[in-house]
């Protein structure tokens, strides 16, 4: 083929002129005749017994759809890895906001009373909030000893490290938990039909996910149960586990009903019950040459997973992994865990541990550099890994990246130097400080390991009787651009216009498995993919001699029209097959973690009021290789809108829980950045290409969640010269820190000089 | 007649839409969101936090941007609505939503219907906004998805277009 024509530029996207003019169609937008609301009645105590359950008066019970456990058709579970986690609480209770029973009705303000009206009697039992709590065994809420999962990654000989090493350096680090905050709320219909089986409609990333789920729970047979996405209003990973959960309900009413059911959840009830980012804690203890190199070190990652498994062992894997960042470390120990809680099931948000990893080590590694007395840019530059180098898994750097040039075009846009030394002379002694700050860090696309071997996916391309061309994928669009940037592909590759082709609606009775849309994974997986199919078309289309082999869009439309004619359908499937030199050891947790990385260095400048202690972000310069760019302006998108739930990460967005629910479920008290807050964010590209992805394309969209944390965070130390290593880092934690008397001005400082 | 419309606890209320007179039979404290989106169909206009802090169900009354999930019905008597179906004249897109297509304005399209009718509002007051202007302009408009700065070029660029005009 020439050169391309249309990735790597910015077509319209594909279902843009719908959501300009409010005709796109999510969940709330529809409306099934004789739909009824469904609701849920939820606990409201961390942790007991169920002893009684009662109807209140001055509600007509007998208008309503009840469902209990005892309705459940299959098993009472919502299937991910573990089948651990209750559709409906029977009998006991783990979380506050657990559902324990469903009810329906044609009056949504109706609904609402009922839901009130229902009251539980518990027995108490002693619930655990913390980490801390659940590591000390203070009950034992899961399993033996309220571990889901462990991991330990071993690199070299760390133990013979500590002696040689002119430094060590300790630090603990923690991270809040973080609400995705997609502007649309969960919702989800389904209608139950005793012929054709259960049809689900809803806000969702994963249609198989939910399938899944709903099989088991429903005790239907694959084919009866059929999961349609409809416009997604945002997701960030927060649609990717818990709609199987909401399916699950409306589901189950409909099945009792006979009647659509449609459950919409209202912001506080999204932010209270469903899944935010896992709060963290990592501990570094580094061994360190006097000229900055890393010799070793120890890292303890530790992430809390609320009270039931669900996403936490996949999460865990990914932020351990990336837990040693960009850096070579001749020798390492990770040893990373999973523990219970009794708070709702933390899950999937954009980064899936890594911003967690991230934020520890890209502080620490600040903290390494000020010990060793050395510039935060050197530390780094020391470090950095190089091509035919090895990450922490053994895996050999197979990328001609030069993490020393991302870093140095980086400091020359932001103007670091000149900015950094001004600072540190002209701050003035009055009622603000400024500062300027780096993170350096990689994001690796894809599934974790063997992750792509076990889902297989499946991605189809049909010819159509009307000679246009159709992708089938279960990948969804929730905003990034999945479906513009899969049309550019294939009309790419099959050398027609944008325009020619389209792509079908994510519904399990029509497209194949082509995996779920998370880990940044659907261009350069499922696009690659996608470009066998669209090679398996063009062969048959010439090998019948109807297509030569250069041709105009229109010779191909009458080529296609006319083998459907002869033949039926064309349909093109392509599997997905690991390359050999991809290899991963489950049981050891070495090799090829993932078949490509994208690497980044971000740059923050800040000012601190010190007059209100609110920080703002003054610059923001976010360098990145991300392979071949396929849609510009999709791109900058991406890039921009994760820089600013990273630094709504750091600064603004704190859960406050109180016995494990969240008090501030309302976005009046939640705060996330508004345009007022934001700097203008400044995005560059290197185009390095990648063998693994469509068109030299790698994963984009986790990758800006991970580095503007740590930046930020180091800007302020930078401005103040106070230690801050825990997000989110409101103006209260920075009063607290530089007003109050006795603070010392490094403040939990627990760096050791030489020993 | 269904019973509904019988029911005496309900009031007949009309306003304008998009240029159109609706009547309708409601509660007169009936969220107008609801109204717009339940009875009148119109459900470009959207749900996103139910409080007046992210306006996603923003619309014009009488030339004001407000948040349709805190007006009460009753006070949208005899008002001039209009709502994201009234921006597109007979399938063609106005300026600004053309310049949220080219620029990238629109991500997951849950926010965009609030933010084009505010960035409506605020074109309608400077057609030639600075970007602190448009930041100041959207700041009662909660995205998620973009980080916003698309959202402000596409506005700006409509501003050069003459979308006010």
């Amino acid at each position: 083929m020439t050169t391309a024509r249309i990735v790597g530029t910015s077509v319209p996207r594909m279902e843009g002129r719908d959501k300009v003019t409010g005709r796109a169609r999510y969940v709330d937008d529809m409306v099934l005749p004789g739909m009824l609301y469904g609701a849920t009645v939820r606990s409201r105590v961390p942790r007991g017994k169920i002893k009684q359950i009662t109807f209140g008066p001055g509600i007509d019970w007998t208008e309503f759809v009840i469902v209990s456990p005892r309705d459940i058709p299959g098993k009472n579970c919502i299937a991910l890895i573990e089948d651990d986690q209750p559709c409906l609480a029977d009998g006991v209770v783990n979380h506050s906001e657990e559902p324990l029973l469903l009810l329906a009705h044609p009056d949504r303000h109706l609904l609402a009373k009922a839901v009130e009206a229902v009251s539980v009697e518990y027995e108490p039992l002693p619930a655990i909030f913390s980490m801390q709590e659940s590591e000390k065994l203070c009950q034992v809420i899961w399993g033996a000893d309220n571990i889901f999962k462990s991991y330990l990654i071993e690199k070299g000989d760390v133990d013979a490290v500590w002696e040689n090493a002119d430094y060590i350096v300790e630090g603990e680090y923690t991270t809040g938990a973080q609400e995705q905050l997609y502007i649309e709320n969960n919702g989800m219909i389904a209608a139950f039909d005793p012929l054709q089986g259960l049809t689900v409609w809803g806000s969702l990333q994963c249609p198989y996910y939910v399938h899944k789920a709903l099989v088991k729970l429903c005790n239907l047979p694959e084919n009866r149960v059929r999961v349609v996405q409809v416009e997604t209003g945002g997701a960030f990973g927060g649609k990717e586990e818990y709609p199987s959960m909401i399916a699950g309900h409306a589901a189950l009413l409909a099945m009792k009903s006979r009647k659509p059911v449609k459950i919409i959840y209202d912001r506080m009830e999204d932010m209270a019950a469903t899944t935010k980012r896992h709060p963290s804690r990592t501990r570094h203890r580094t061994a360190v040459r006097k000229d900055g190199k890393i010799l070793g070190g120890e890292i303890e990652f530790t992430i809390d997973g609320g009270a039931y498994e669900t996403l936490s062992p996949v999460v865990l894997s990914r932020g351990a992994i990336h837990a040693g960042g960009p850096y070579y470390w001749p020798s390492v120990r990770i040893r990373a865990k999973a523990v219970a809680t009794n708070t709702p099931p933390h899950g999937a948000f954009r980064g899936f541990g890594a911003p967690q990893s991230l934020f520890a080590l890209e502080r620490h590694m600040d903290r390494i550099a000020e010990a060793v007395g050395i510039s935060p840019v050197e530390i780094r530059r020391r470090n950095f890994l190089r091509p035919g180098e090895t990450t922490t898994t053994g895996q050999s750097v197979q990328e001609e990246i030069d993490l020393g040039r991302l870093l140095d075009r980086a400091l020359e846009v932001s103007d670091y130097h000149e900015k950094k030394k001004k600072f540190a002379t002209e701050n003035p002694p009055g009622h603000s400080k400024k500062g300027i700050g780096i993170a350096a860090f990689l994001h690796g696309a894809g599934f974790t390991g063997s992750g792509e071997r076990y889902l297989g996916s499946v991605v189809g391309l049909e010819g159509c009787a009307d000679g246009s061309v159709r992708i089938l994928v279960s990948s969804t669009e929730f905003g990034q651009g999945t479906n513009t940037v899969l049309c550019q592909i294939a009309a790419e590759a099959l050398e027609l216009r944008y325009e020619d082709v389209g792509i079908a609606q994510p519904d399990t009775q029509e497209v194949p498995n082509s995996g779920p849309t998370v880990a940044s994974r659907t261009i350069m997986v499922v696009g690659k993919l996608l470009q066998s199919a669209a090679l398996g078309i063009r062969q048959t289309l010439t090998a019948s001699g109807k297509l030569g082999s250069s041709y105009s869009p229109e010779e191909f439309r009458d080529a296609c029209r006319a083998h459907v004619a002869e033949h039926g359908t064309l349909r093109s499937l392509a599997r997905y097959q690991q390359p050999k030199e991809i290899f991963w050891d489950e049981e050891k947790y070495r090799g090829s973690a993932y078949a490509a990385f994208a690497w980044a260095v971000y740059v923050a400048e800040v000012t601190v009021d010190l007059t209100t202690y609110s920080v703002s972000v003054d610059d923001f310069v976010a360098f990145q290789e991300v392979g071949k760019v396929l849609h510009p302006v999709l791109a900058n998108g991406q890039i921009i809108g994760g820089i600013a739930q990273g630094i709504g990460f750091a600064l603004y967005e704190k859960v406050i829980w109180q016995h494990g629910r969240m008090q501030n479920g309302q976005m009046t008290n939640y705060i996330m950045p508004t345009s007022a807050d934001l700097p203008a964010i400044r995005v560059f590209f290197e185009e390095l290409g990648n063998v693994h992805g469509a068109f030299g394309a790698k994963g984009i969209g986790e990758l800006p969640m991970d580095g503007p944390a740590p930046a930020i965070i180091n800007a302020i130390e930078d401005a103040v010269h106070v230690r801050f290593n825990s997000i989110p880092l409101l103006p209260e934690d920075i009063f607290d820190a530089l007003a109050k008397p006795g603070v010392p001005e490094i403040a939990s400082s627990s760096a050791r000089g030489q020993i | 007649m269904s019973a509904s419309s019988q029911d005496p606890a309900k009031c007949e209320i009309a306003f304008t839409v998009n240029g159109q007179l609706a009547t309708v039979r409601v509660h007169a404290m009936e969220r107008l969101l609801d109204v717009l989106r339940h009875e009148l169909g119109l459900t470009g206009t959207k749900e996103g936090c139910g409080e007046g802090e992210c306006g996603s169900c923003s619309v014009l009354m009488d030339g004001l941007l407000v948040n349709s999930c805190l007006i009460p019905v009753l006070q949208a008597s005899g008002a001039n609505i209009v709502t994201i179906e009234g921006l597109a004249s007979d399938g063609r897109l106005g300026v600004l939503q053309q310049a949220f297509l080219d620029c990238g304005g629109a991500q997951c399209g849950i926010c965009t219907p609030g933010m084009i009718l505010a960035a409506v509002h605020l074109l309608n007051k400077k057609p030639r906004p600075t970007l602190e202007d448009i930041r100041e302009g959207l700041s009662g408009n909660l995205c998620r998805c973009t980080g916003y700065m698309q959202i402000i070029e596409a506005v700006a660029e409509a501003g050069r277009r003459g979308a006010a005009t």
